[in-house]
């Protein structure tokens, strides 16, 4: 693995070209929380011809369903959830602009192939490190969805988000293959 | 005849489903500090170390270890010389209810279809077995959402036997990856019904690790399990390694002539459960 890479959002594809599979990155800025029901919710209103809650172009998207603040705190426990769920809707995200998503463990093709296309790299967050990942949150107001509680749109600040990249532009895979 | 107010049950569950979710089990941590010596990955060290980090802070913090903190899954022993003033079911949603609200824990339960969060993570879900004594056991997991997914139930042949046990075991894991938040523990639930399977598999991810079955022929193959799918190369979050799962536990029960019931139940390395008598 090679050295760290500190970004910060919006991503532009010269910060996209850069990453290789296996690349520790460091990412600072805004990031907009979806997971299942979101992403269903976020394409059928766009589809209806609303404009998304927020900027696609650049964005990075972390596939999170927070626990509560406690008081005193921006955000609850915040680890990724996994990722496959969202290949349905990833393609058709990184079409629209979106850059980067933030998640754990594997993705379909059709996603590797929409990365390669659009410029965007998948990154890996340690899963079921909920209570670390939060110390990188700085701040996270809901801006849509709110009845879906923990499901809800959020953007969060990040400092210094710890990621791997797992894949990159160039059809890289992070992830052990199994010795079956 | 011992007679046990629900509120009582009420408060003891809130305060264990806030417990579980906050403070890794003692079992869990040795496994993580065990794994951090033996792993040979690099990578898969330093996830584990991650993993270690993460226990501290929850512990520092009173944050949930997980973001995911589960549907509520209870096995209760209700002693059958003690009886509840109320209802238990209700008694113990009541804690779910009322311990997920204070303790600052995801509500993750909703309808299969609408997808509408039922606000509260109720309904629990609760296997309820009636034994001797006037004690209620009441045993609490927080079972989270990516691990379940990556399960599965089958009803072999019997003359698939052993092998196409290990072989559909193996499989299974190593279809999942990375995606259940290895390194894991795997449930086996072996024989019974197409229902009761799982209900095994599920049951067998109470034991802690360094509790072998009973049965010296079933510990061997807990042992033959997990050396063979330690050997799969997956490691701590698919990073690559040989701490792909930290225990296999089987429980097995006797099964119809013709079937042969198995049943995987795949847990996190974020293994919240807690045991509570009352």
């Amino acid at each position: 693995m090679s050295e760290t890479i500190k970004l910060t959002t919006p991503l532009k594809d010269e910060d996209i070209l850069k990453l290789k599979t296996g690349d520790k990155v460091l990412l600072s800025g805004r990031i907009y929380t979806a997971r299942d029901a979101a992403h269903k919710r976020l394409l059928a209103d766009i589809d209806a011809g609303q404009e998304p809650p927020f900027e696609l172009q650049g964005a990075v998207i972390y596939y999170v369903g927070p626990s509560p603040a406690p008081p005193g705190r921006p955000i609850g426990s915040a680890g990724p959830t996994t990722s496959y769920r969202m290949d349905t809707y990833a393609p058709t995200l990184h079409s629209m602009g979106v850059k980067a998503s933030i998640g754990k463990g594997k993705r379909g093709d059709a996603v590797k192939e929409a990365l390669k296309e659009h410029k965007g790299v998948y990154f890996g967050a340690t899963g079921g490190a909920g209570a670390l990942l939060s110390q990188r949150i700085t701040s996270a107001k809901v801006l849509a969805y709110e009845d879906l509680g923990p499901e809800a749109i959020r953007e969060l600040e990040v400092e210094d988000f710890p990621l791997l990249v797992v894949n990159d532009a160039f059809g890289g895979e992070l992830y052990a293959v199994p010795r079956v | 005849m011992r007679t046990i107010n629900a509120g009582e049950i009420s408060d003891l569950v809130a305060r264990t489903v806030v417990e579980a979710n906050v403070k890794a089990p003692d079992d869990i941590l040795m496994a993580f500090k065990n794994a951090l010596k033996t792993e040979t990955s690099p990578a898969g060290r330093e996830i584990i170390g991650q993993l270690l980090e993460n226990v501290k802070l929850a512990g520092d913090t009173g944050l949930p270890l997980c973001q995911d903190t589960g549907l509520a899954v209870f096995f209760v022993e209700m002693g059958a010389d003690c009886r509840v003033e109320g209802d238990l079911y209700q008694a113990i949603n009541k804690g779910v209810r009322q311990g997920y609200e204070k303790g600052y824990l995801r509500k993750s339960a909703c309808h299969p279809l609408t997808r509408k969060n039922t606000g509260d993570n109720t309904p629990a879900i609760i296997h309820l077995d009636l034994v001797p004594g006037d004690k209620i056991k009441i045993r609490f997991m927080a079972k989270g959402g990516g691990s379940e997914n990556m399960s599965r139930a089958t009803m072999l042949t019997p003359a698939q036997g052993w092998e196409g046990i290990k072989k559909f075991v193996v499989q299974r894991v190593a279809e999942a990856g990375p995606n259940p938040c290895p390194p894991t523990i795997v449930g086996v639930g072996i024989g019974g019904t197409f229902d009761f399977a799982p209900i095994l598999a599920k049951k067998a991810l109470f034991r802690a690790l360094d509790e072998k079955n009973s049965d010296p022929e079933i510990a061997a193959m807990e042992d033959e399990l997990l050396a063979a799918v330690n050997s799969l190369g997956i490691g701590p979050m698919g990073m690559g390694g040989n701490t792909t799962s930290l225990g296999v536990k089987i429980e097995m029960a006797p099964c119809h002539i013709a079937s042969l019931p198995l049943a995987v139940n795949i847990q996190c390395h974020s293994a919240r459960h807690k045991e509570v008598t009352i």
